[in-house]
């Protein structure tokens, strides 16, 4: 057995022998459940296993922060100059000198910002796209949320050239040292990419302080990962006959790279770009909890004092920003180059030259016109009293419905199965994902998902995570339910198609902090809210994949149907359904990613899962306890990334898709 | 079958003989798996059995070749036969496990990274199955960027990269991105671009193999009225054995990553070394590639037709012989009769039966 087993490569039971396992390990793990007493070592994790990794991690980043001052002082000095400058410019107004002499400038007219972003739709996109992002802009100021959207915007401005120069740099050094690419970025960007979004607040806030320079740096390695990958993929994707081109044309290493690869991979550096622009809002919303101030702290502040309408007020200005800056960016990246002719550099930029005349025009003439360097009262209107109204008209007429709802939903969803995964054996629950890591992927998966599951009990978090994973679980569940349907519907009609694809388009496009106040306000705190906000968070990709994996099913295939007399039913339910699941499946893995994130938000209305968790440390600036839970809910994803995308290749290769 | 192969390259290397050879390879290897370079170094000539014991994958296996100046040289094998590696082991694209490439007397696997650079820019050109062009460039700026690396100013790359748009018929199109010509003319701003630098050495990486059939047929012919007017010296890859058939002045054909014959169309015709090869042959129109030397008897009493050149296609003669009905006398350079052509080999010829000889 030995011999053998060295020389061939770890055989995996026979299917017809897996049954027969599960149902051995599930009556265990049941047996565990039901009989504690019989090791309760083994259900509970014992406390004095508990590795203090968290005390050790937080030891480590004061000792960080008290050794390396001059470093954090550097860089956030560093970091304030260009940030300073896109404020001043954007929202604050240049202030040069002290006291009276001091002269100040004025910053860019809202006027002429909004007439430019509407320039840059009509150069992306035509008259459509113009109408689009000046609008959202002439939105924004009409409604009063000028000041705090361009602080916001400020933020993304100088973020985004940051985190698209370092995920180049990085992406460039990937492609071309593939051993660390695998052993060293990928696994890096799989943590910070499952890593919560609030968990990067701590280290930012115990190290930098409150301020937005904080939030600067924590949006600077958040919304890197989506760069470095795209800088990456679309290196690789880069035919070899261009890179072979390269080299025959005589280009030296760094030509080649500069002047043949990136151009050549430009489409899929831009996709990335918009990915960049989309985290980076994200994050600059949410990093208000650590000074970015901007449209985010309005919502929370308004959130605070259950201000309804001025929370969706701002809300729906992040929504008009997100729209905007998502649109504009796609435009950009769908743009091939036109011939430039012209010898002037007016006549070679004619939209470029017109539009940073308009800004300095009515910028100049702001310095006359108050009107135009603040929108006049008169002007704004406030749409805060009008949805304050609406939702006290929906919470006076459909109070009982909506109480009732929420209370059937506890008592008779949420409650049980959070009972029922709060005695969860937590050796059981390991052995159970390193089973299913097993029969996935082999070996190599299990010896990933066990030390990651250990890594969960081994903190002490245990129970925490088995919150976590309920209220996860059942958002995902539902999102499946809600989420296939939908994608169903979409891929057999095409007019749903039509009205579903622009409607989930925009959702992921919002910033997930966004989600949580129409459902605070219609169904306060707790678990039922926090689901609500999750599902509609996270249904999104649930809608995407299964509309995709339908219409990718080969029309060979549904032509071979038809022609051996299926009917529409038997099509669906023994021909699309089968061949698309994988894609399904990827779908749902993203699903549950998404939830995970959003699932930490909501634990500003009071979960009691692993976002509380961090949510506590970044109250009381403990980074080591953030971090640590943080790294705790990047494994759960991890773990269940892996094993779905391990089922998701192997059915791709039954069906000889992939 | 090893030993047979091994002899037959010598034997079409005649051809190359009067003039200067260009490039050359000898004994060039390229093993993919692990400890490749080790195996070879112990093992010196492996066989193909040998090489799959030890879990390596033989894509070149010991091919020698010599390309004389302003030859067509057409490297023809199916797909997987290592035909795109040798050649890319020839313009250095992939390193051979083992051999010597030797380009203008100089052992170009000995050449540094800087020399390499400096002989690709001013040396060699390159045109590629996919056309590999820059879409980011419009034409000219396509054609321009190989002078463009090399640091020639603005002005004169220019000039030169207009020279070539309008060498390859494609004047007017200058301000074209690439995404807005056909294939056809894609890869005319291909040869073009990779005629820029006025290279030595011209390798040619099927470059009409992702066209149609139609717009295959006239890009051969644009390659033919190209190559009359510059006489580079051209290494061509392709799988279409017509193709090769049409262009080539000497064929290499590979198999399983050997050469197993090299000669003219004619010598792979009449003479082909292994079956593999006679497969290919079977359908070509013997009387385009059988010249009348080819065809020749002695010099009969009753041979008082006309004369026609050795070199001559029987093709271009066949209508007027058989019309005729007499036998005409095949002369060789000077003009002297060497042998006849009877009107009846011709027609046995045309009519595919092999007695002829």
């Amino acid at each position: 057995m030995s011999v053998s087993a060295a020389i061939e490569p770890l055989r995996l039971p026979r299917s017809s022998v897996w049954p027969a396992i599960w149902i051995a390990a599930l009556a265990a793990t049941a047996l565990l459940y039901l009989f504690p007493q019989l090791a309760p070592w083994a259900v509970e994790y014992p406390k004095d296993w508990i590795v203090p990794v968290a005390k050790w991690t937080g030891a480590a980043m004061l000792w960080i922060r008290t050794e390396f001052t001059w470093l954090t002082r550097a860089l956030s000095a560093i970091g304030q100059v260009p940030l300073d400058f896109a404020l001043d410019t954007l929202a604050r107004g240049f202030k040069i000198g002290q006291g009276p002499e001091a002269i100040e400038l004025p910053r860019l007219s809202w006027l002429g910002v909004v007439i430019a972003m509407g320039m840059i739709g009509w150069v992306l996109g035509g008259r459509g796209l113009a109408a689009l992002a000046g609008g959202c802009f002439l939105y924004i100021a009409l409604f009063g949320q000028w000041d705090s959207a361009m602080l916001t915007l400020g933020l993304i401005v100088i973020c985004v050239p940051l985190c698209v120069i370092t995920g180049l740099l990085i992406g460039i050094w990937g492609y071309r040292n593939p051993r660390i690419e695998k052993f060293f970025i990928t696994p890096m960007l799989d943590v910070m990419q499952t890593m919560p979004t609030f968990a990067y607040l701590v280290p930012m806030l115990l190290l930098f302080g409150n301020k937005p320079v904080s939030a600067m740096m924590a949006t600077g390695i958040f919304a890197v990962p989506p760069m470095v990958r795209a800088t990456m993929l679309a290196l690789q994707r880069v035919p070899q006959e261009i890179d072979d081109f390269g080299v025959m044309a005589g280009c030296t290493r760094a030509q080649k790279l500069w002047r043949v690869l990136l151009p050549a991979a430009r489409p899929t550096l831009l996709v990335g770009l918009n990915q960049v622009i989309m985290l980076a809002l994200n994050m600059v919303i949410i990093s208000s909890m650590i000074g970015a101030g901007g449209l985010g702290y309005d919502v929370l502040l308004a959130l605070r004092s259950l201000n309804v309408g001025a929370a969706l007020e701002a809300g729906l200005a992040i929504v008009a920003l997100a729209i905007a800056l998502d649109r504009l960016s796609q435009a950009a990246a769908r743009q091939r180059p036109v011939p430039q002719t012209g010898a002037r550099f007016w006549e070679r930029h004619p939209f470029l030259t017109a539009g940073v005349a308009i800004l300095a025009v009515t910028t100049l003439a702001s310095l006359a016109v108050p009107g135009l360097a603040k929108i006049p009262e008169s002007l704004t209107i406030s749409s805060g009293p009008i949805w304050k109204s609406m939702i006290d008209w929906v919470t006076q007429n459909f109070f009982d419905v909506i109480e009732a709802f929420r209370t059937w939903m506890l008592l008779n969803i949420l409650n049980p199965i959070r009972d029922l995964m709060a005695g969860m054996p937590w050796l059981a629950a390991a052995g159970l994902i390193g089973l299913a890591g097993f029969q996935l992927g082999g070996l190599r998966l299990m010896l990933l998902v066990v030390p990651l599951t250990l890594f969960c009990a081994m903190t002490g978090l245990w129970d925490k995570t088995m919150a976590t994973i309920y209220l996860c679980g059942i958002s995902t569940v539902v999102a499946a339910l809600i989420g296939i349907p939908l994608g169903v519907l979409a891929s057999r009609s095409d007019r749903a198609d039509r009205i579903i694809t622009p409607i989930i388009d925009t959702l992921q496009t919002m910033p997930s902090f966004v989600f949580i106040i129409p459902t605070v306000m219609l169904f306060r705190v707790g678990d039922v809210t926090a689901m609500i906000a999750i599902v509609s968070f996270a249904v999104v990709p649930a809608i995407r994949y299964t509309n995709l994996g339908l219409r990718q099913v080969s029309p060979a295939l549904i032509e071979a149907a038809k022609v051996s007399g299926c009917t529409r039913q038997q099509m669906f339910w023994r021909v699309q359904l089968p061949l698309a699941l994988p894609e399904i499946m990827l779908g749902i893995n993203q699903t549950i990613l998404l939830a995970l994130s959003m699932l930490i938000i909501t634990a500003m209305i009071g979960t009691r899962d692993l976002g509380q968790e961090v949510f506590i440390a970044l109250a009381k600036a403990d980074a080591g306890r953030g971090l640590i839970a943080g790294l705790t809910v990047a494994f759960i994803g991890i773990t269940a990334d892996r094993l779905i995308g391990a089922w998701s290749r192997r059915a791709r290769q039954r069906l000889g898709l992939a | 079958m090893i030993a047979h192969q091994s002899a037959s390259p010598g034997a079409g290397s005649v051809a190359s003989g009067a003039a200067d050879v260009k490039l050359a390879c000898r004994g060039v290897w390229k093993l993919f798996g692990p400890g490749a370079e080790s195996y070879l170094a112990s093992q010196p000539k492996p066989n193909a059995a040998a090489l799959a014991e030890a879990g390596l994958i033989g894509a070149v296996r010991d091919a020698s070749v010599e390309v004389g100046e302003g030859e067509i040289f057409i490297i023809m094998g199916l797909s997987g036969s290592g035909k795109s590696t040798l050649l890319r082991c020839l313009s250095r694209l992939i390193e051979p496990t083992a051999g010597e490439i030797i380009f203008e007397g100089r052992n170009l696997l000995q050449a540094s990274e800087r020399e390499l650079i400096e002989i690709r820019r001013h040396k060699m050109g390159m045109v590629f199955q996919h056309f590999a062009l820059l879409p980011h460039l419009t034409v000219i700026e396509n054609v321009a960027f190989p002078l463009s690396v090399q640091g020639v100013p603005r002005e004169k790359r220019q000039a030169r990269a207009q020279e070539m748009v309008d060498l390859v018929g494609l004047k007017g199109r200058e301000k074209y991105y690439p995404r807005e010509l056909s294939g056809g003319q894609q890869q005319r701003v291909g040869i073009a671009r990779s005629l820029a630098v006025e290279p030595r050495i011209w390798f040619l990486d099927e470059p009409f193999s992702a066209l149609d059939p139609l717009i295959r047929r006239e890009m051969q012919s644009e390659l033919m009225r190209l190559q009359s007017v510059l006489h580079k010296t051209i290494v061509f890859i392709t799988h279409d054995f017509d193709e090769a058939i049409r262009l080539a002045d000497r064929i290499a054909i590979m198999k399983d990553g050997e050469i197993i014959q090299i000669g003219t169309p004619e010598d792979l015709v009449t003479r082909p070394a292994t079956d593999y090869v006679a497969e290919f042959t079977r359908d070509v129109q013997r009387a385009k590639v059988i010249s009348a030397r080819g065809l020749m008897q002695p010099l009969g009493a009753d041979c008082d037709g006309r004369a026609v050149d050795g070199r001559v296609k029987i093709a271009s003669f066949a209508a007027e012989i058989v019309a005729t009905g007499r036998p005409f006398a095949v002369t060789d350079e000077n003009g002297k009769p060497i042998g006849q052509v009877s009107p009846q080999s011709v027609i046995d010829l045309l009519a595919g039966r092999e007695a002829a000889r």
